[in-house]
């Protein structure tokens, strides 16, 4: 709707347009919402097995809050945390992994080109070697590495804005460094400290309960929302830089916003569960393969995400029961053996 | 007579730059010149030049001379090949993934060595080096053969992004096995933490003398490709319209990598940094045309690499620092400053 003044002259004034959600492309929704499926599937499958297993219709009426209270226990109190641990992390990772790189516009870029992961290890280490362990002293140790390192890396690449490919760069240097510091606090520690540090170096949920759950749910939420309100931006983003700026992006301020974002997802993943790898590298990619859209699209990535990791989790609780892997040894074969598959398939069909 | 000149005309600025490219390079020469000379006389014991000139003319078995013949000489031929084969290796394989990101972590050649001396010391319980040397090389050239082959599925062939998500994907999955094994058996664990750190010390001269003829060949084949590089630089359609044969570019390139970085990782460990930094900051002096970075990395790989190794020597006397860590850390501030004071983009 549009006033015209007096004049009639019709100036186009500032209007408030509600357009409706457009054309939902239908590929990629299918493949969200069979991705996501497939995702609560293997959550109720994870909530039946383990050391006592339970028929899913049992999880089903335990969730609802009915069944026997020795049931309930076990799905709603044991199980269910770390299933939804998994789906949310999942979400988490893979929409830092769409973000990190739609930014840098490589199929290579994740939040660790920022150094982040990195840094979180740099942080446990020092943590677990002058301080102690304990839960969350090593998230908090983790959170703080990260954080620094990341805005050490923008900071350094800062000179009158910060050019993606300096980032990338600087990333990279400062990683190495605190690589390589890293590493000399591994063979400088005795094995017990450098073993558990790897295990936490490697990812896990083993022993996350409630506790966890809440917070993390809080921040991936917010997170979520923020992201939503900035709409299609890391779309136009990702055509160039000069080509968003021309329609009406401030370049910026928005990749700033975006790469903290970015960090602040990854960030609450590593403090729960230590550094997953490559979900955040291969959701995005794999996500983009099936929906086969153009760009690095979020909520398949989101969704992909989330069905690697709980299918990751599962496998790495039950895959060689009792002995429990850490899923980030399991989420890097899966997820490597998956997207190996899908290029060979990619590879045929064209 | 117009037609001539503007046809002669760009030579002399060619003329210039080439001869400047050329003083860089003696330049650069000398440079290595100087640090090898360093990393003989440098150490927990200072020697003199003389007593090194001695040991090597006058050799009358003192314990000095004693040093340089059968530690420090050994060392530094062995830095000398090992910083060629992980400079050149790296700028390879950033000319065929046509990535700037890329490096033999990419290619999973880290995670292939990594995989099979995990094998090796975990699963057979070898300790000596020269056992699981060659696990180390085949590790390589298993990993670079399946990612070609899983690369180069279906008619498209083996094109740079997808050569690059299959070593990811490959270089991923040989990872976790590895880690599992390590995580199960906390004695290969205790081993292969300081395998994964990389070091040039303890290394008889016969470690040298093994890897010389494999990164010999590699450089020759690296250098024999960088024409067609070129060509390939300027993507798959173009490059095959100016006659390249892309596939044999690769595959050569692709051995070439597995050459250098196999021996290398074999005999000194992963050490990743070199590979990366050496082309970037080569590319920046002398610009897009691989041969003059594959001839630049060469030279200056080895500089970066036996500076830290010297520096890991120098400054925790007499202990030293493992040559793996100090290469970030003398490497990275130089790369960052770099940054930031060219305009340069990604080519």
């Amino acid at each position: 709707m549009s006033r015209t003044g007096a004049s009639g002259v019709d100036f186009g004034r500032r209007v408030v347009v509600v357009r409706p959600v457009g054309r939902l492309p239908v590929r990629p929704a299918v493949v969200c919402l069979a991705l996501g499926l497939a995702a609560l599937a293997i959550g109720v499958l994870a909530l039946s097995t383990g050391e006592l297993s339970i028929p899913p219709a049992d999880v089903l009426r335990a969730l609802a809050g009915e069944g026997s209270g020795a049931y309930r226990l076990v799905v709603v109190e044991w199980r269910l945390p770390r299933v939804l641990l998994a789906l949310l992390l999942g979400v988490a990772l893979g929409l830092s992994g769409a973000i990190f790189q739609a930014l840098t516009r490589n199929p290579l870029g994740s939040p660790d080109v920022i150094g982040f992961n990195t840094g979180a290890y740099t942080g446990v280490l020092v943590v677990t070697v002058y301080v102690g362990t304990g839960y969350y002293l090593v998230a908090a140790g983790a959170l703080v590495g990260g954080l620094a390192t990341a805005a050490a890396v923008y900071l350094l690449a800062f000179k009158r804005g910060v050019q993606g490919f300096r980032l990338i760069i600087v990333g990279i240097a400062v990683s190495a460094v605190l690589g390589s510091v890293n590493q000399w606090f591994i063979i400088k520690v005795n094995l017990q400290a450098a073993l558990a540090a790897a295990i936490w170096g490697q990812g896990s949920l083993n022993g996350l309960g409630w506790g966890q759950v809440v917070p993390v749910a809080i921040g991936v939420g917010l997170l979520c929302v923020v992201l939503l309100g900035y709409g299609p931006r890391l779309a136009l983003l990702e055509m160039g830089e000069d080509a968003a700026a021309a329609l009406g992006v401030r370049v910026e301020a928005t990749r700033l916003a975006y790469l903290i974002i970015g960090v602040a997802l990854i960030a609450v993943a590593t403090a729960a569960a230590g550094p997953i790898s490559f979900v955040a590298l291969a959701a995005p990619q794999l996500a983009q393969r099936l929906t086969r859209t153009p760009g690095i699209a979020l909520v398949p990535s989101a969704a992909m995400g989330a069905f690697l990791l709980t299918l990751s989790d599962w496998l790495a609780q039950r895959a060689f029961a009792p002995t429990q892997l850490p899923v980030g040894v399991v989420t890097v074969s899966v997820g490597g053996l998956y997207f190996g598959w899908l290029l060979i398939r990619q590879g045929r069909a064209q | 007579m117009v037609l001539a000149r503007s046809a002669v005309q760009p030579r002399p600025a060619v003329a210039v730059t080439r001869r400047r490219q050329g003083l860089g390079l003696v330049v650069c020469l000398g440079v290595l010149a100087v640090v090898c000379l360093l990393s003989i006389a440098l150490g927990t014991r200072n020697i003199s030049l003389g007593t090194v000139w001695d040991a090597f003319w006058h050799y009358t078995d003192t314990d000095d001379q004693a040093i340089v013949r059968d530690l420090r000489v050994p060392r530094t031929v062995l830095g000398l090949l090992a910083g060629v084969a992980f400079g050149l290796s790296g700028a390879v394989i950033q000319a065929v993934t046509r990535n700037p990101l890329a490096d033999t972590q990419i290619l999973g050649v880290n995670s292939g060595a990594g995989l099979f001396v995990v094998f090796a010391v975990g699963v057979l319980g070898l300790t000596d080096l020269s056992q699981y040397l060659w696990f180390g090389f085949a590790g390589v050239a298993f990993a670079l053969t399946l990612v070609y082959l899983l690369g180069s599925v279906g008619r498209a062939g083996a094109t740079p992004i997808r050569l690059t998500l299959a070593g990811v994907a490959l270089g991923a999955v040989l990872d976790g096995v590895s880690s599992g094994i390590r995580l199960v058996r906390p004695r290969a664990f205790d081993y292969l933490r300081f395998w994964d750190v990389g070091t040039l010390a303890g290394r008889p001269m016969q470690v040298a003398t093994t890897i010389l003829p494999f990164i010999v060949a590699g450089t020759l084949l690296a250098l024999l490709v960088a024409r067609s590089l070129n060509a390939v630089a300027l993507g798959d359609d173009l490059a095959r319209s100016l006659g390249a044969s892309i596939a044999r570019t690769r595959v050569l390139a692709m051995v070439s990598v597995m050459l250098l970085a196999g021996a290398a990782t074999a005999a000194v460990g992963p050490i990743g940094f070199i590979g990366l930094m050496i082309p970037h900051v080569v590319r920046w002096i002398v610009g897009t045309d691989q041969r003059w970075i594959f001839v630049y990395t060469v030279v200056c790989s080895p500089i970066l690499l036996l500076l830290a190794d010297i520096v890991g020597r120098l400054v925790v006397r007499p202990g030293e620092l493992r040559v793996g860590i100090v290469t970030a850390f003398v490497g990275a501030p130089v790369l960052i400053w770099w940054i930031r004071r060219t305009r340069v983009s990604a080519q």
